[in-house]
């Protein structure tokens, strides 16, 4: 009999003993040491600098490039540009070959034009000023709405505008529109008694990872590819290098070091190939670390939106429909994935007439990237925040609102998937049941919750789980680890094989050693990769039984596997002590040779997540600083693995989501120049600005997985921002429609709130 | 352009090395010394991942120039752990999960250890403001200043 995928259903009967512990991870001491390797760790022999130039212009075509001066520098080895980089077709890898290496255009600041390799960091720094560059700088737009006005400079003069009927008249800006409905929502309007329509404004912001991107690539004699990069996905970069510097995929193997923070933004590479270039042209090896300058400038960020939203609901608190009209930026190419935040912005309600379309935008500003729960916070902020001036006009509580059109098993999503068993309903029972939802509040002070959902995801995953002659056990993995998957998926391997967690040692593989895994987000990998290990460990058992009914010269439907060992079915089998995986190992060589099990899945079956958050806040009515006082986050998890792990996913997920409501947010001068490109001015929370972060894991479990988990690290994010503006207008009687809520524009707030009581 | 030699102590072993004038004690730790637990975040002083001891003070290294290091004495997260016994604050951190991603953890551990060393009882707030110079994106900090009060806590009763 085979295993399947098929064969891992979620047992609630299952006595575990490693699932819902929390062991210390097993690469906890190098990361406490300062021996875990991140990208910037790697050094070579022989190994040169890179270092590109970057555009200072937000908009201008490149007229010439002359780089002889910089390469005839002692100690350069290599110069690249756009000349060095294939030709594309139009589409998905010609977009991302233009963005490492701008071509005709340099569409931002900060756009490559130009790298080059030298013998040192000072060399490669000269050479860069002595490339010369000719510019014709050009208008540019910035802003997502100023983007879609008719007298717009345009990016791109031949850009047709995708899902529009009919296709406008000449070039725009919008590179695509994306319709979602389901049902009649003029007919849910008219059943409304209540109506409510904002809009709603939020800014880019950047992932934020504390590494900046970096890599080592060498280039052979004979067209092998070595590349050690910092990264979400190793595989998918290796797949995306291929394409774009037009290489056989297996002459690329891609390593991947610790991830010192991605979110999404290590989903997609910058620089890796242009070294890759550089690597080639010089006959050595190149690392190109990025500054932090870089990485604000020319990495992530996430689509800043402008968003309406409308809702009805009839008077005794039943919502009837929604509506929605979204517009995101992307940069200058698709990326945003903007489709999730129609399908997931108001996907948790039992709302049965929707509405949403979205466009996608270009501008001048770098290519957005992925971040937690991509495209969906932004939207959500609008949303809950109607659904907050919803229950104020009813006198509701909005928790109570919330759970009365909670969606629940068996409802039909706007994207087609019919929920199974689903904690949403759970989550806000246990928010409202919270003490923090009924602690008392002081003088300007306010609490607001809000809520939010993500699909989770699944996809090509593989593993490999050997047991060694000794009987502990080692997993080959193929997805870095961004926080906390190894742990968890060693917890499952050691469940499933009835060993201690510290008999199980991973490791995450290069691209040449497992079957492709996709990228590590979407809250899939602890999720997937479960699944593959268990799915290996289980074939592992059933090698574990074979070998053992031989050893005992019995048949094999005679032994079964319990607690780590195999012993007999039944006493009519025979008198024999139970066998340990060790035991059975010590053996392998007589009985067939070594025992491993190996799973290459699409992983399906992935169960939304679903989180509330409370926030309390003080606002400073003199300056308009918003503090947060108490945050509780509660979430389903489905079954919580190593629950530290999830903690520190709904903790993180929160401050990050805390920085993005109060603080951050690009600043551009006239001339489209980012302003803020340092941690200094660009300022992400700090721990003096935040309080510890409570959290209740919900368990309900996922009956697709065997261990019941869904994915936990989207949603953590996704109602922050919302909460955190229902919580100042519970404080001040204002509810901002506009990210960040820093103190000048709290300020502006209250004061023409004061001018226009004055006037009336 | 002529390199300096530079005669400097790095976790109590002596170390010679040449750099140029405008390389950073950061650059020279990593890239010629090879002791790559001290991470660049930004290199301007913003994000603590840098953070080591000279002299028995926090800096930041991307802030002190290699120069700089001639004749003082060092301490990077290479030399925090003994043999191979934990420091009570790797040890906290692992138990409490303060390291998720890790590359903040070096120099935030080098940060709390020099903050232990001036206030054995801090408050939470005053953790809080210590490693305010501290970046993490992962955590929101909670388990780290859990990890920290916690390792403050054995070490006083170790002490007593």
């Amino acid at each position: 009999m085979t295993i399947t995928q098929d064969d891992l259903r979620f047992d609630p009967d299952r006595k575990l003993k490693v699932v819902g512990t929390t062991p210390i991870k097993p690469d906890g001491v190098d990361k406490v040491t300062g021996r875990a390797k991140f990208g910037a760790d790697t050094h070579l022999p022989g190994m040169l600098v890179g270092k590109v130039l970057r555009s200072p212009h937000a908009h201008a075509i490149i007229k010439s490039i002359d780089t002889s001066s910089a390469a005839a520098l002692a100690g350069v080895k290599a110069v690249v540009t756009r000349d060095d980089f294939p030709e594309l077709p139009p589409g998905e890898f010609r977009d991302i070959s233009s963005n490492c290496m701008a071509r005709e255009k340099a569409f931002y600041d900060g756009h490559a034009v130009a790298a080059v390799a030298a013998t040192s960091e000072r060399i490669a720094k000269k050479a860069l000023k002595l490339i010369e560059v000719d510019y014709q700088v050009l208008p540019h737009v910035i802003d997502v709405m100023d983007a879609i006005k008719p007298d717009a400079p345009i990016l791109f003069e031949d850009m047709v505008t995708k899902g529009m009927d009919p296709a406008p008249d000449g070039p725009t800006n919008i590179l695509q529109r994306k319709e979602f409905t389901m049902g009649d929502v003029d007919a849910g309007f008219a059943e409304a008694d209540i109506i409510v329509e904002r809009e709603f404004d939020t800014k880019p912001m950047h992932q934020g990872y504390i590494e900046p991107q970096a890599c080592v690539a060498n280039f052979t004699e004979d067209g092998q590819t070595e590349l050690w990069c910092c990264t979400q996905g190793h595989f998918v970069f290796r797949t995306r290098l291929a394409a774009v510097l037009k290489m056989d995929i297996s002459r690329i193997r891609v390593t991947q070091s610790e991830l010192g923070g991605g979110f999404g933004g290590k989903t997609m590479f910058y620089a890796e190939p242009v070294a890759i270039l550089l690597s080639r042209k010089a006959n050595r090896p190149v690392k190109i670390t990025l500054t932090r300058n870089e990485v604000l400038r020319a990495t992530g960020p996430v689509a800043g939106t402008h968003s309406r939203i409308k809702m009805g609901m009839t008077k005794d608190g039943r919502f009837t429909a929604a509506e929605a009209e979204l517009y995101f930026q992307t940069g200058p190419f698709t990326g945003s994935a903007f489709a999730n935040a129609p399908q997931a912005m108001f996907t948790r309600y039992d709302l049965q007439n929707i509405r949403a379309v979205g466009y996608e935008v270009v501008s001048n500003r770098p290519k957005v990237n992925a971040f937690r729960a991509p495209c969906v916070p932004q939207v959500v902020f609008g949303v809950e925040g109607v659904i907050h001036e919803l229950a104020r006009k009813i006198g509701m509580d909005p928790i109570d609102l919330r759970l009365k059109n909670a969606a629940t098993e068996g409802y039909k999503t706007i994207y087609g998937a019919t929920f199974g068993p689903i904690g949403y309903v759970e989550t806000l029972e246990a928010a409202k049941a919270h003490p923090h939802y009924t602690a008392p509040l002081g003088p300007d002070q306010g609490r607001g919750i809000a809520t939010g959902f993500w699909f989770n995801r699944g996809g090509e995953t593989t593993a490999s789980l050997n047991i060694t002659p000794d009987g502990t056990v080692t997993l080959l993995l193929g997805n870095p680890d961004v926080a906390g998957s190894r742990v968890s998926i060693c917890m499952m391997a050691a469940e499933e094989l009835g060993i201690p967690v510290d008999k199980v040692r991973p490791i995450i593989g290069d691209t040449s050693t497992l079957g492709f895994n996709r990228v590590t987000a979407g809250s899939r990998v602890t999720f997937s990769a479960g699944m593959a290990i268990v799915l290996s460990a289980r074939k592992a058992i059933e090698t574990l039984c074979q070998r053992a009914a031989m050893m005992w010269d019995v048949p094999e439907d005679g032994v079964v596997f319990e607690d780590g060992h195999v012993r007999p079915a039944s006493s009519n089998v025979g008198d024999f002590e139970p066998l340990s995986i060790a035991d059975i190992a010590k053996k392998a060589t007589e009985t067939g040779g070594p025992i491993a099990g190996h799973a290459e899945i699409v992983a399906e079956g992935a169960g939304p997540g679903f989180g509330c958050h409370i926030v309390d806040v003080e606002v400073d009515k003199e300056t308009g600083a918003v503090k947060i006082l108490r945050y509780t986050v509660v979430e389903d998890a489905g079954k919580a693995i190593h629950p530290h792990q999830v903690e520190g996913q709904y903790q993180g997920g929160a401050v990050q989501g805390i920085g993005w409501a109060l603080n951050e947010e690009y600043i551009y001068d006239k001339d489209g120049r980012m302003e803020n490109a340092g941690f200094l001015d660009y300022r992400i929370p700090v721990a003096s600005d935040v309080p510890m972060i409570d959290t209740v894991i919900v368990e309900v479990p996922n009956p697709l997985h065997p261990y019941g988990l869904r994915g936990v690290g989207e949603v953590p994010l996704v109602p922050t921002m919302a909460a955190i503006a229902n919580a100042i207008d519970d404080a001040i009687g204002i509810r901002p429609r506009s990210l960040p809520m820093s103190p000048p524009k709290v300020l502006k707030l209250i004061e023409e709130a004061e001018m226009s009581r004055d006037q009336a | 352009m002529a390199r300096s030699h530079v005669t400097t102590t790095v976790n109590g072993d002596e170390y010679e090395f040449l750099c140029d004038a405008e390389q950073t004690l950061l650059d020279v730790l990593r890239d010629e010394l090879f002791l790559t637990g001290t991470k660049e975040g930004c290199a301007t002083g913003d994000c603590g991942a840098c953070s080591v001891m000279l002299d028995g003070r926090l800096v930041c290294a991307c802030l002190v120039l290699g120069v700089e290091a001639a004749g003082k004495l060092i301490e990077t997260i290479e030399g925090l752990a003994h043999g191979d016994e934990l420091h009570p604050l790797q040890q906290k951190f692992l138990e409490h999960n303060g390291a998720q991603c890790g590359i903040c953890t070096p120099g935030t551990l080098i940060a709390a250890k020099a903050l232990l060393a001036v206030n054995p009882d801090p408050s939470e707030t005053e953790i809080r403001y210590w490693l305010a110079g501290n970046l993490c994106r992962c955590t929101g900090y909670d388990k780290i200043i859990r990890a920290v009060m916690a390792a403050a806590e054995e070490m006083r009763e170790g002490r007593s």
